[in-house]
């Protein structure tokens, strides 16, 4: 039986933690307590066992340095992932959000005593303003999705808040991204989808039929998922805004859009800031990311709570004083404390302090100059469904005409060259999705490096589908079996005693 | 396609076997669906429902799916066996995969088998 | 330019490739009258400018380590964090990679990730543990979620104890406007400290769906929730416990008790204070409630080579898939604290966390001792971790005023959201808090009740 086992047990390439460890085994020591013995909790508050593992600080460093050495990162190489702005992260960062000044500072401790903070997220808050063309940011929301819960509990606000209460119904493009269904599943109101027509915009007519006196709003990317910025914007937003319903700017995309024209200006209700895509904040393996919320005038009320403002004013020789202000209709807080402070916000404002007015523009420029570059190069040979100048980023078709190779074989191969693929299957309303976002940071001959990949790809997928369908042929792990990870579910490699395996 | 000829179907993959009075999803579904990982039946035994009433929400790795119950009727059983093994809707999706049974059934929106068989080849072009 | 790696010549080269005679002509679907606006922002600073100007900023700070001893707590914890941790992810193959989609090339997270849940299940008693969830509020409110979504709408009630953080409570109110829910608990009568778990009970029904208890709760005490449980389970309710993950080296598990979710701030786990955030939220929970659960999953499978891996798992509940019918919009999780909590729970382990909760147990006791001694302050008598309740002689904000200018920086204020406390502060003691620290604190605590 053991045997058995033995012979169907996968190969280990890296025990995990519980595996590694040996009773007895110390990290890191704690010093003795220096106050005298206290008396001991009661013993039936007691826990009996803690069964976490015992390994040495050298273990410890060996382990997940081995496991680092599994992942592919920005700095290891090209990671096209669309949508996601996977753009070089800059070093300085690293070592300025951990100041001891912003290491050890307690989000509760006095604002007198933490005026540099404070200086530091109003002064953000600010920029942020000027960069999107909004009256308020709350730079509070933890990430992405969470900026959008906000917003949309902000809209929804707005129109109680005016006793307009019979707005249920958020239009959503097909292109967009699943968060914005969610969130607003989240709230009970329905999603009415609009189509986008062939040039990649939105549905004109279908969005003239769904514009009511029940519309919450709309929520819109722009450029959207297709990398497309949308030509009849203006129209979209007299639309929406025309019968009362409020505009929600998704700004996953703003790469392509800095110092190029702010969605305030276009008209935006109210939009979320993506810090670990545009400005620079490092994904960290998928967080934690940071979701800043824009906002125009008339939903200045519903920002959450708190902000950051001036509690009282300074002059010439004074600084002014930070400190927090509640809005005066506010959907209340949306995580403790102050948003993602160290990890997003001090990391951001160091990135854009050091970009500039000019700077910013550049990103955007050279952002959109290299999808482009890629699009032009992969054209002939790749089908791009909506076919004009983009923005940032760019969809292809990951099929071809007489072969079986699919996007996600595509994607599969581009590891045995060396790179990221890019996102797969999405957006929905294009079959065999590749979207491909290169961003700035890229220099040209990665570019044509990926390009010629991409292209030798497609010669594979004729001369010899099977090599694509199989990979990744040189990846130190080959593909997952999902199903089996499903149906099994074995989400831990620690079982509590009595675990019932069935 | 095997869709027995006896059922009813309704546009949204359901069937309904007019004579024991089941419900389940069709083969097509399944392949749609791709390997099932989570059955979840939303109605109980004993429940009155009509025809387009959510019963049960289906997952499997790549996509999810609500099932509305192309019948109504009196809910007189449910398939617990298939909530602990839903890799059944897979193998067996017009037999041992039904997911509630109704008593005095009256049909929805359904369609004969012909032309659900139809309304399948349409759909994979 | 910083940052972009394209010289004038290779740009006019791209350009052609492209078909444009300029940058400024790719935006031409741009409104003209809005395009190319002159941003009002101040000129780029180098690299060597922003890390002066950024040392100036952090210096206006007066920080736990070198300028303040620190007994302030209340949800977020000065704790020694150990050098390997912040060398584990200053690993750019960690911090810059995106979500593990590709796990042939991410198995580094993945593991990492796998690993975090089977920690945080061990240290909370529980079957299974989700990726992470933003910080221990957002993650209080999930278990709402899931608990509303259990009973598909049948419950609609959500009891909150008043002694939970009150900032997870105000979250949770946010979390759940537009829901449906009922939120009672913190408003019937039980609005300050001497509320008991029987009266939390009287408000259990038929009708709730969820109970939320703190542990240790808000006001540092350690309460057996067992029978609590019991009783609640009994009117069909679920119930979640907020735990601090640093106590549960010590005290009994929220899983013997009984609980059905587990939640709370990782940040005690190897993360900073970082005036906040970004910190992590766990949530653990029994077997039979992973499909009803928000946020990522890892899961253990193989590879076509035969080797042990590991995917993110049930991803058709994620809104990617489900989109509105998504339970919850969260589409990461603070993957890369996730990590530090392994790396730091890893490198102290059985030994050293439990060194950890004694040293913040025994100073904490210590310091509450000493206190209790002065004359005009009382501490209760309950049973505590490392924070606990202590009665001034005058308000709790004039007390803070006073310690501040001994560079010390005092407890919370309760009286900011139980009027009924204005005299009261919340102390936290930790492992980094010197006997020197807490004599220093009674005593000039002793100078304020004759000043």
């Amino acid at each position: 039986m053991v045997n058995a086992l033995e012979a169907t047990s996968p190969k280990v390439v890296e025990p995990t933690v519980f595996d590694l460890s040996s009773p007895g085994r110390v990290g890191v020591q704690m010093p003795a307590p220096d106050v005298p013995a206290m008396e001991a909790p009661p013993s039936h508050l007691l826990r009996s066992e803690l069964p976490l593992p015992e390994l040495a600080e050298a273990d410890v460093v060996r382990h997940y340095t081995r496991l680092s050495s599994f992942n592919y990162s920005v700095d290891g190489g090209f990671y096209p992932l669309g949508s996601c702005t996977m753009k070089y992260n800059p070093k300085i960062n690293e070592d300025v959000c951990r100041l001891p000044g912003f290491l050890f500072t307690h989000p509760l401790q006095p604002i007198e005593t933490a005026q540099g903070n404070l200086a530091l997220m109003y002064q953000l808050q600010e920029w942020l303003k000027e960069i999107a063309g909004f009256a308020g940011v709350t730079l509070q929301p933890a990430a992405g999705a969470q900026g959008e819960f906000t917003g949309i509990l902000m809209m929804r606000a707005y129109h109680k808040s005016r006793g307009d209460d019979k707005r249920v119904k958020m239009l959503i493009p097909d292109a967009a991204h699943g968060t914005n269904p969610a969130s607003v599943g989240m709230m009970g109101m329905t999603v009415v989808t609009i189509p986008s027509d062939s040039r990649g915009n939105v549905d004109l007519n279908a969005l003239e039929a769904a514009c009511d006196d029940t519309v919450v709003g709309m929520m819109l990317t722009n450029p959207n998922t297709l990398g497309m910025f949308d030509e009849n914007v203006e129209k979209v937003i007299s639309l929406v805004h025309g019968c009362g319903g409020l505009m929600y700017g998704d700004g996953a995309n703003l790469n392509a859009l800095l110092g190029i024209v702010r969605p305030g200006d276009v008209g935006f209700d109210v939009m979320h800031f993506n810090l670990h895509k545009t400005f620079a904040v490092p994904h960290g393996g998928g967080g934690p990311g940071s979701g800043p919320v824009g906002a125009a005038e008339h939903l200045l009320d519903f920002l959450p709570d708190p902000l950051v403002g001036i509690v009282e004013e300074g002059d010439d020789e004074t600084p002014p004083l930070y400190g927090f202000i509640t809005p005066a209709k506010t959907i209340g807080r949306m995580k403790t404390f102050h948003g993602h402070f160290g990890g997003g916000l001090v990391r951001a404002f160091a990135y854009i302090a050091m970009q500039g007015p000019d700077g910013l523009k550049d990103i955007a420029q050279y952002a959109v100059l290299n999808a482009n570059y890629l699009q032009a190069k992969l054209r002939d040979t790749y089908k791009i469904p909506y076919d004009r100048i983009c923005m940032h980023e760019f969809v292809a078709e990951g099929r071809f005409e007489g072969s079986d190779v699919r996007a996600l074989d595509i994607s599969k191969r581009l590891m045995d060259y060396n790179f990221h693929p890019p996102t797969n299957y999405f957006p929905l309303i294009v079959p065999e999705a590749l979207m491909i976002e290169p961003t700035e940071t890229e220099n040209k001959d990665t570019l044509d490096a990926f390009a010629d990949a991409m292209i030798k790809i497609a010669e594979e997928a004729k001369t010899a589908p099977e090599v694509v369908k199989s990979a990744p042929h040189t990846t130190r792990f080959g593909r997952m079996d999902e199903v089996k990870a499903a149906r099994e579910l074995v989400l831990c490699c620690w079982l509590p005693e009595g675990y019932d395996l069935s | 396609m095997n869709a027995p000829s006896t059922f009813k179907y309704a546009k949204s993959d359901e069937w309904f076997d007019p004579t024991t009075g089941k419900i389940g999803i069709t083969d097509y579904a399944q392949n749609q669906l791709s390997d099932v990982v989570f059955v979840e039946i939303l109605v109980e035994a004993g429940q009155e429902i009509a025809a387009g009433t959510p019963i049960a929400s289906v997952e499997s790795v790549k996509a999810s799916s609500e099932i509305y119950a192309p019948a109504g009727g009196k809910i007189i059983a449910v398939n617990q066996d298939l909530m602990d093994k839903p890799e059944t809707i897979n193998a067996d999706p017009f037999g041992a995969a039904w997911m509630i049974q109704l008593e005095g059934a009256a049909e929805g929106d359904v369609m004969d088998a012909a032309a659900y068989e139809k309304h399948c080849e349409e759909r994979s072009h | 330019m910083t940052y972009i790696p394209i010289s004038p010549h290779e740009r006019d080269e791209m350009l052609a490739t492209v078909g444009v005679q300029s940058l400024d002509e790719l935006f031409d679907a741009i409104p003209a009258k809005q395009r190319f606006p002159k941003l009002n922002l101040p000129p780029a600073w180098t690299e060597m400018e922003a890390l002066e100007e950024l040392s100036n900023i952090a210096n206006a700070n007066e920080n736990a380590r070198g300028d303040l001893i620190s007994f302030l707590g209340a949800g977020m914890y000065h704790h020694y964090i150990p050098s390997v941790v912040d060398h584990m992810l200053r690993r750019g193959e960690f911090y810059t990679a995106y979500t593990p989609y590709q796990p042939e090339i991410s198995q580094g997270t993945l593991q990492a990730i796998f690993e975090y849940q089977s920690l945080m299940a061990a240290l909370t008693g529980m079957d299974v543990s989700n990726a992470s969830h933003y910080d221990g509020a957002t993650a209080a409110a999930e278990a709402v979620t899931l608990a509303h979504v259990q009973f598909r709408g049948k419950r609609n009630r959500v009891v909150l104890s008043p002694a939970i953080h009150p900032q997870y409570r105000q979250v949770i109110r946010t979390y759940t406007q537009a829901m449906g829910v009922e939120i009672v608990g913190e408003n019937d009568g039980l609005s300050d400290v001497r509320f008991s778990a029987e009266d939390l009970q009287a408000l259990v029904s038929e009708e709730t769906c969820l109970v939320i208890v703190q542990y240790p709760d808000f006001f540092g005490r350690v309460y057996d929730y067992k029978k609590f449980i019991d009783d609640a389970h009994a009117k069909g309710a679920l119930v979640c416990v907020i735990a601090n993950p640093t106590a549960l080296a010590l005290f009994k598990t929220p899983g013997e008790m009984g609980a059905d979710i587990v939640v709370g701030d990782g940040q005690p786990l190897g993360i900073p204070m970082w005036f906040g955030g970004p910190s992590i939220g766990f949530f653990t929970t029994r077997k039979q409630y992973i499909h009803k659960m928000a946020g990522r999953l890892v899961g253990e499978t193989v590879d076509n080579k035969g080797q042990r891996g590991y995917v993110l798992t049930l991803t058709a509940r994620e809104q990617h898939i489900k989109r509105e019918r998504a339970t919850s919009n969260i589409c990461t999780n603070q993957s890369l604290l996730a990590l530090a909590s392994a790396v730091y729970l890893s490198v102290l382990g059985k030994a050293g966390l439990k060194q950890v909760a004694n040293l913040c147990y025994q100073k904490a006791h210590y310091a509450a001792n000493e206190l209790n001694k002065v004359k005009g302050y009382g501490v209760s008598r309950d049973v505590f971790f490392h924070e606990f309740v202590l009665e001034c002689p005058q308000s709790a904000s004039e007390i803070n005023a006073h310690l501040l200018e001994h560079g010390i920086l005092g407890g919370y204020d309760l009286g900011q959201d139980y009027p009924a406390l204005k005299n009261h502060l919340l102390i936290a003691v930790t492992e980094m808090n010197s006997k020197e620290e807490i004599d220093a604190l009674v005593s000039v605590l002793s100078e304020v009740k004759y000043g």
